[in-house]
């Protein structure tokens, strides 16, 4: 008797399991991405919109939660061999992956599975940064984004200011007479944000942080941002420290820029144009937002792109690829551009896209008028020289060396320039010894 | 006589120690070796390929200003974590020793915050010394601006510190009372009878006896501070402001992680692994020299 029920179970699992495990026909293939929250939910959505738009692949989208730590996961990965196909690599990992050999350039998988994409349509400013020195895209750009500054435009009432302030002269004025009218916070100000207040700045003031064309040229680059305007800039932002202009806001303190604009503590700040979304449904009281300001009497320049692309990485099947291709072409398709640039603040990359957005009165009103004014500060000028982007190796490193620089001066009173000496001389040790691991290699 | 267990099975042994032999090769000397192998090369982080460097990732720690400065705050972390948290607990053991109404309770509720992760407790503790909400945070409502551990990093360093301490508190306790209990009762009694206060007698009696016990729980806290510091840090300040709470063993999650810089952190945690040896080192030659197996 025991014997038959124990067959029977066993007859019955085994009958089960091979029922429920449906011949699947689609290829799966992972994408692991580093964003978090409401950003997070805004890419499932278009992973799900991807899956069901068709049968033959489904692709499995991760969060990793941050940059960093999508860099780290994903190199941990490919050591293990492990690894997604596609994943999103932001300006910071690109030089360590470009030289390593690790990936695949997707003009070659968008040829090799038989798709034509008019590269250059897109947007020269994003474009640059994930491209060989000679302008051949190497990955999709997918989330991109740039600086600005915005205003809480009933304290520039108060104060009254017509319109925004486009130059540093102004954003000091309005903050001095902010502070008079009894606003504690004039300006939200994190020393660890070097993306908008340090790397912007060289890029709209057309200086270098680098030689060899910010290091496009060469892996033997020296740093060069404890001269000139840099030294004055970190002055300028310990002075407005000292009075009480700007305040520290940040995760440690409790309360980040962000947070602090979006609760109407601070009534400036300057951020991704990728929080526009976020600060449009979340912010009290009115704001907008614009370029970021420069001093007055200089050329304006085009701003740094900011944000990720997509990268493909080796070492997996040409099933896995056709799937990461067909992705790509999905997310390129103009409806998708669009609705990817409404849900989020984020961009549109290719220029028919941009044009076509605004021909549809996308930018009229809002709540995404002020988004093209990215655009603009992308598109300024024609990508140049000091503009096109920073090619650092172990640039996460100079950044932290960057990072502790201006925390220096603005929490222990430092003198900037042997701060930034320091911090220079620090990052050209970080360079060469990043020469020297990857001796004899080239920059694509 | 002897004391040694004979199997006459060859295979045996091997079998009942083989599961903690291989995780010891795992996830001990198997990291170790490659550590040591990144430490004398280059190590790409992709994983492309090494480029021998010989002693250079070792002198280029070595010159470095900074990292002694992490060396010197390590070591000053670890001291004083070490002291409050013993102290503390020796406190608390004496008074618990003294059988009064009720110490049954306390004796479970002193361990404990032993059991609380670092990470949890880091999170929560971030909260409570928070400027602006939490409990610490209220002096500033008395003298604005004097407490603010994201900008100071004197203050950010002792935060960390207190927290580390709090959290080995239940541990450093349990080994004090039992040591204190193993006092023999007359010996308390006969100082008490000749005069001798609770302080005197706690100094020139149950100290010199629970010596051994002591040293074993400093060598202990001392590697603790050196090695499970990072969760604490990594959820209170990552490395704090302008990098005043980096110690060793953040250093190397920094470099090695964010920086990108694996040949580097291999070395550093070379130099820190050598250093937990020799501490470990040093209390095996001296503490079992003292201990006294009845």
């Amino acid at each position: 008797m025991k014997t038959n029920w124990l067959l029977g179970a066993a007859l019955t699992a085994s009958a089960l399991a091979l029922m429920a495990s449906p011949a699947s026909a689609a290829t799966k293939f992972e994408f692991w991405y580093g964003l978090s929250g409401d950003l997070s939910e805004k890419i499932q959505e278009m992973c799900s919109r991807f899956n069901a738009s068709q049968a033959d692949y489904e692709i499995v989208c991760v969060s990793q939660e941050n940059y960093e730590n999508n860099l780290q996961n994903t190199i941990a990965a490919f050591r293990a061999n492990k690894q997604p196909t596609v994943t999103q690599i932001s300006d910071g990992g690109v030089v360590d992956l470009m030289l390593s050999g690790a990936f695949l350039p997707v003009r070659q998988l968008m040829e090799e599975n038989g798709y034509t994409i008019d590269w250059s349509n897109y947007n020269s400013g994003v474009a640059s940064y994930f491209s060989t020195s000679t302008g051949e895209l190497l990955a999709m750009p997918f989330n991109n984004s740039t600086a600005m500054f915005y205003y809480n435009t009933d304290a520039l009432k108060a104060v009254g200011f017509e319109g925004l302030p486009a130059t540093w002269e102004e954003v000091e004025d309005v903050a001095r007479k902010m502070k008079a009218a009894g606003y504690e916070c004039p300006i939200a100000m994190d020393p660890t944000g070097q993306w908008q207040w340090w790397e912007q700045f060289s890029a709209i003031h057309n200086v270098p942080i680098a030689t060899n064309g910010n290091g496009f040229g060469g892996l033997d680059a020296e740093v060069t941002f404890n001269q000139g305007k840099f030294v004055e800039q970190l002055t300028f932002y310990k002075k407005m420290f000292d009075e009480g202009l700007m305040v520290h806001k940040s995760k440690a303190a409790g309360q980040t820029a962000n947070e602090a604009f979006i609760a109407g503590d601070c009534q400036m700040a300057s951020s991704s144009i990728a929080d526009h979304g976020t600060f449009g449904t979340q912010a009290k009281g009115k704001w907008d937002v614009a370029m970021l300001p420069i001093w007055a009497g200089t050329e304006r320049q085009n701003s740094l792109v900011g944000g990720a692309a997509l990268w493909t990485l080796k070492g997996k099947s040409a099933e896995e690829y056709k799937g990461a291709a067909a992705f790509y072409n999905f997310i390129a398709t103009p409806e998708q551009a669009q609705h990817w640039s409404t849900i989020t603040g984020y961009i549109p990359v290719t220029n028919t896209g941009f044009e076509a957005m605004k021909a549809a009165g996308f930018y009229d009103a809002a709540p995404y008028k002020g988004r093209e004014l990215a655009i603009q500060s992308l598109t300024y000028t024609p990508a140049g020289e000091y503009t096109r982007g920073v090619r650092l190796g172990n640039f996460g490193a100079v950044r932290v060396e960057i990072q502790k620089a201006m925390q220096s001066v603005i929490f222990d009173g430092a003198d900037p320039k042997v701060a930034l000496d320091e911090a220079a001389a620090r990052s050209n040790e970080i360079l060469r010894k990043f020469e020297q691991t990857y001796k004899g290699q080239q920059l694509p | 006589m002897e004391r040694r267990a004979v199997y006459r099975n060859k295979v045996l042994p091997w079998l009942l120690i083989g599961p903690q032999l291989i995780l010891v090769l795992v996830f001990f000397y198997w990291p170790t070796s490659q550590a040591l192998y990144w430490a004398f090369t280059l190590e790409q982080p992709w994983g492309g390929g090494n480029l021998w460097a010989g002693l250079d990732n070792f002198l280029y720690i070595f010159r470095d200003s900074r990292y002694w400065a992490t060396v010197l705050r390590s070591a000053f972390y670890a001291l004083a974590a070490t002291g409050i948290s013993m102290f503390v607990a020796l406190t608390l053991a004496s008074f618990v020793d003294r059988s009064l109404k009720g110490t049954k309770i306390f004796q479970s509720v002193f361990i404990w915050p032993y059991a609380i992760a670092a990470p949890a407790a880091g999170v929560a503790f971030r909260f409570i010394f928070s400027p602006e909400a939490g409990l610490v945070g209220g002096i500033n409502e008395l003298w604005p601006g004097i407490w603010d551990p994201s900008t100071n990093g004197i203050q950010a360093l002792a935060m960390v510190i207190i927290c580390h301490a709090w959290l080995g508190i239940g541990y450093n306790f349990v080994f004090f009372l039992a040591a204190l209990q193993m006092i023999p009762r007359s010996i308390n009694e006969a100082g008490a009878m000749d005069g001798a206060r609770p302080l005197r007698r706690m100094l020139d009696l149950q100290l010199p006896l629970i010596a051994p016990t002591a040293f074993f729980l400093l060598i202990m806290n001392i590697i603790s501070s050196f090695t499970d510091s990072f969760g604490l840090i990594d959820t209170m300040t990552e490395g704090g402001p302008v990098g005043q709470t980096e110690v060793m063993v953040y250093k190397i999650y920094v470099d090695g992680f964010k920086g990108l810089d694996y040949s580097g952190a291999a070395a550093q945690s070379i130099v820190l692994m050598l250093l937990v040896i020799g501490l470990t080192f040093i209390q095996f030659k001296w503490v079992e020299r003292r201990v006294h197996y009845n």
